[in-house]
């Protein structure tokens, strides 16, 4: 889904589906009946102070905490973080075409994420490194905790109670991806994350379909993790990676592109988001040229599903795929979501259990959609744990989180282009979640250390983009990535950790 | 601030500023490629060797200040040596890098790679501070190339 590229109407869908019912969502009684124990119990403050318990409430929408400053839960004043501003903030420019989405209670957000409450080197954490991992909130993380307490069992197979549970509880995690995708479950494929997607495709749709002589291309602004996979099935084949360039502000070239579409190409792999410069490719105009040649798309949305969300139906992909632990759920979990058609052509990727129908030493039948492509048993409170996740950003609400990340960019940016020392590395046309920069001779990899010692998480080197860094003709940057429960005194952190290193190395 | 302080020695900032024996070595007969993935550091050590002991050591590349520093202060600190001096130079100061000044009893030894002694407090540096160690000692041995992976 591209809200802002469509406007509003996408985006109104997409909370309200989860409102109107959630029919065999697996977790729900069992949410239910643990929302009473465990939550509204009475002692609710302390333990799980506020925040939009989505999975609990089982209705985002009609919980969404938009209220600024108010009706939502109660939250003691007294648990917020120190160093919460008031996010009064402006109002977001540009993307958020449309209504704007009221603003976020960010200090109230905020206490949901027990991992920000910490002091680093005597600093209150200030974790500008989301675009690595985000923090998870603690909806997901009692989610695998509750998992792992009473339902663990494994799915599919067992007739036990337990094991009825793990099951619903994993499918439910299934139709929660489904929804937040505007995608049929049968499509969403789990995975340990983007990179193993990828590769599943490259796997099995990428070599039935390129041979000798092809081409798969990709962009320049492409993590190596949709690069390289394409490089081992092209040196396989005989085939080869061809790069699509970029301008000098960090933006796809349409019309180069456009010129490599040519008959030899069997894929096209691009990226929704840069990791390393936040650059926001134009999905539909790449997507559109490839297709009117019939030539399929992989959309890597590792960076792009945390701020933009995906309607798969809307993208016109042939798959997209992305990352749990992104997008404030766990590590080891992702997702592959393709069209059905090229599901059920594609081979099995892995052998194994739970791929199968029936198996007898000379044939063997595979399973239907999905499970042909989940062999062995799958990190079922990784999926638990993930829909967790989308639940608690369904009920935050991605416009209004898409909005706040925004304005902190464009905060983030303006204070950086202020330290005349301070160059920003890429300054694309539309930007999300990421911006890179360097400062004066200083090496990015000093500059992190001694940000680190002020508190300021931020990440420094290639960000596994090297022939990005190449074309920019940096050997690194400095880069800063944000999440929905930032605020603008962490962007005046990171300038007043700037002016420290500055003086180290004056 | 007083750990940032310890690593970033002035010494290591002149170092890293403005590093000695940087450039090519055209008579070298020594030389390898080292990179430091994480970070992207990468470090090309050239050695002239003769009579068993190195007589010049330049290197070229891209690095933070740790690391060109490191490299720096290396050149002028193997010159004239035998690589089996080379070698215990560096047990010396991977101990140093890695344990602290505490692990290397032998201040005097250590001359002025003492002022590494900052980098224990920072593991994810160990790497840049000896990637152009490792270097040079893969050069010696005569690989071509080597990482810190």
């Amino acid at each position: 889904m591209r809200p802002r590229r469509h406007g509003g109407p996408a985006r109104r869908d997409l909370h309200v589906l989860p409102a109107l019912a959630r029919p065999g969502r697996g977790g729900g009684p069992l949410a239910a009946d643990l929302r009473l124990r465990g939550r509204a119990g009475g002692d609710g403050a302390p333990r799980a102070p506020a925040g939009p318990r989505p999975r609990a409430g089982g209705r985002p929408a009609a919980r969404r905490p938009q209220a600024p400053g108010g009706g939502v839960s109660g939250l003691p004043t007294s648990a917020r973080p120190p160093a919460a501003p008031p996010l009064a903030a402006a109002p977001p420019p540009g993307p958020a075409a449309g209504a704007a989405p009221p603003p976020l209670d960010v200090a109230r957000l905020r206490a949901d994420f027990p991992a920000l409450h910490q002091e680093v080197h005597g600093r209150l954490l200030v974790y500008l490194d989301n675009a690595a991992t985000t923090q998870k909130p603690r909806a997901v993380i009692d989610a695998v905790a509750r998992y792992y307490e009473r339902d663990n069992a494994n799915v599919h197979r067992g007739v036990h109670a337990l094991s009825e549970r793990a099951t619903k509880a994993f499918e439910g995690a299934r139709r929660t991806v489904a929804r937040f995708l505007s995608a049929d479950p049968r499509e969403v494929i789990f995975v340990r994350g983007a990179t193993e997607a990828v590769n599943l495709v490259a796997q099995t749709f990428g070599r039935q379909r390129v041979g000798p002589g092809d081409e798969v291309v990709v962009t320049t602004l492409e993590h190596h993790s949709n690069i390289v996979p394409w490089q081992l099935l092209c040196a396989e084949k005989g085939a080869r990676v061809v790069p699509a360039p970029i301008d000098d502000a960090g933006d796809l070239d349409l019309a180069a592109l456009e010129g490599l579409l040519g008959p030899r190409v069997r894929l096209l792999a691009v990226t929704q988001v840069s990791n390393a410069l936040g650059t926001v490719t134009p999905l539909a105009e790449v997507i559109a040229l490839a297709r009117a040649r019939g030539i399929p798309v992989l959309v890597d949305g590792a960076q792009g599903m945390p701020h933009l969300g995906a309607d798969v139906g809307a993208m016109g992909a042939d798959f997209y795929v992305w990352s749990g632990h992104k997008v404030y759920g766990p590590t080891g979990i992702g997702v592959l979501w393709g069209r059905r058609e090229h599901l059920l052509a594609m081979p099995p990727w892995q052998g194994g259990g739970d791929m199968i129908r029936s198996v007898t030493f000379e044939k063997t039948t595979f399973n239907e959609l999905p499970y042909k492509f989940e062999a062995g048993t799958p990190h079922i409170a990784g999926a638990i744990g993930l829909a967790a996740a989308l639940d608690y950003l369904s009920a935050v609400g991605l416009p209004a989180v898409a909005a706040h990340e925004a304005s902190l960019l464009a905060q983030a940016e303006e204070a950086l282009r202020a330290l005349p020392d301070v160059r920003l590395v890429g300054t694309p046309r539309r930007r999300a979640g990421a911006l890179s920069f360097l400062m004066g001779d200083v090496h990015p990899h000093d500059l992190a250390t001694i940000v680190d010692r002020q508190g300021v998480a931020i990440r420094a080197g290639h960000h596994c983009a090297q022939p990005l860094m190449k074309r920019l003709g940096v050997p690194a940057t400095s880069r800063a990535s944000f999440a929905l429960y930032n605020t603008s005194a962490d962007v005046e952190a990171l300038v007043r950790a700037l002016h420290a290193a500055r003086k180290i190395f004056s | 601030m007083s750990e940032l302080t310890d690593l970033y020695q002035e010494v290591i900032l002149d170092h890293g500023k403005r590093p000695r024996n940087f450039g090519p070595l055209p008579d070298a007969t020594h030389h390898a490629e080292g990179l430091n993935p994480l970070c992207g550091d990468h470090l090309d050590v050239q050695a002239r060797v003769a009579d068993g002991a190195i007589r010049e050591v330049h290197f070229t590349g891209t690095g933070c200040a740790i690391s060109r520093a490191s490299a720096s202060v290396m050149t002028g600190l193997v010159k004239g040596k035998r690589p089996e001096e080379v070698e215990a130079m560096f047990q010396v100061f991977h101990a140093l890098v890695t344990e602290g000044p505490g692990a290397a009893p032998d201040l005097e030894a250590l001359g002025k790679l003492a002022v590494f002694g900052g980098v224990h407090e920072f593991p994810t540096r160990v790497k840049c501070a000896s990637l152009a160690w490792h270097t040079l000692r893969a050069a010696l041995k005569g690989d071509a190339a080597t990482s810190t992976e």
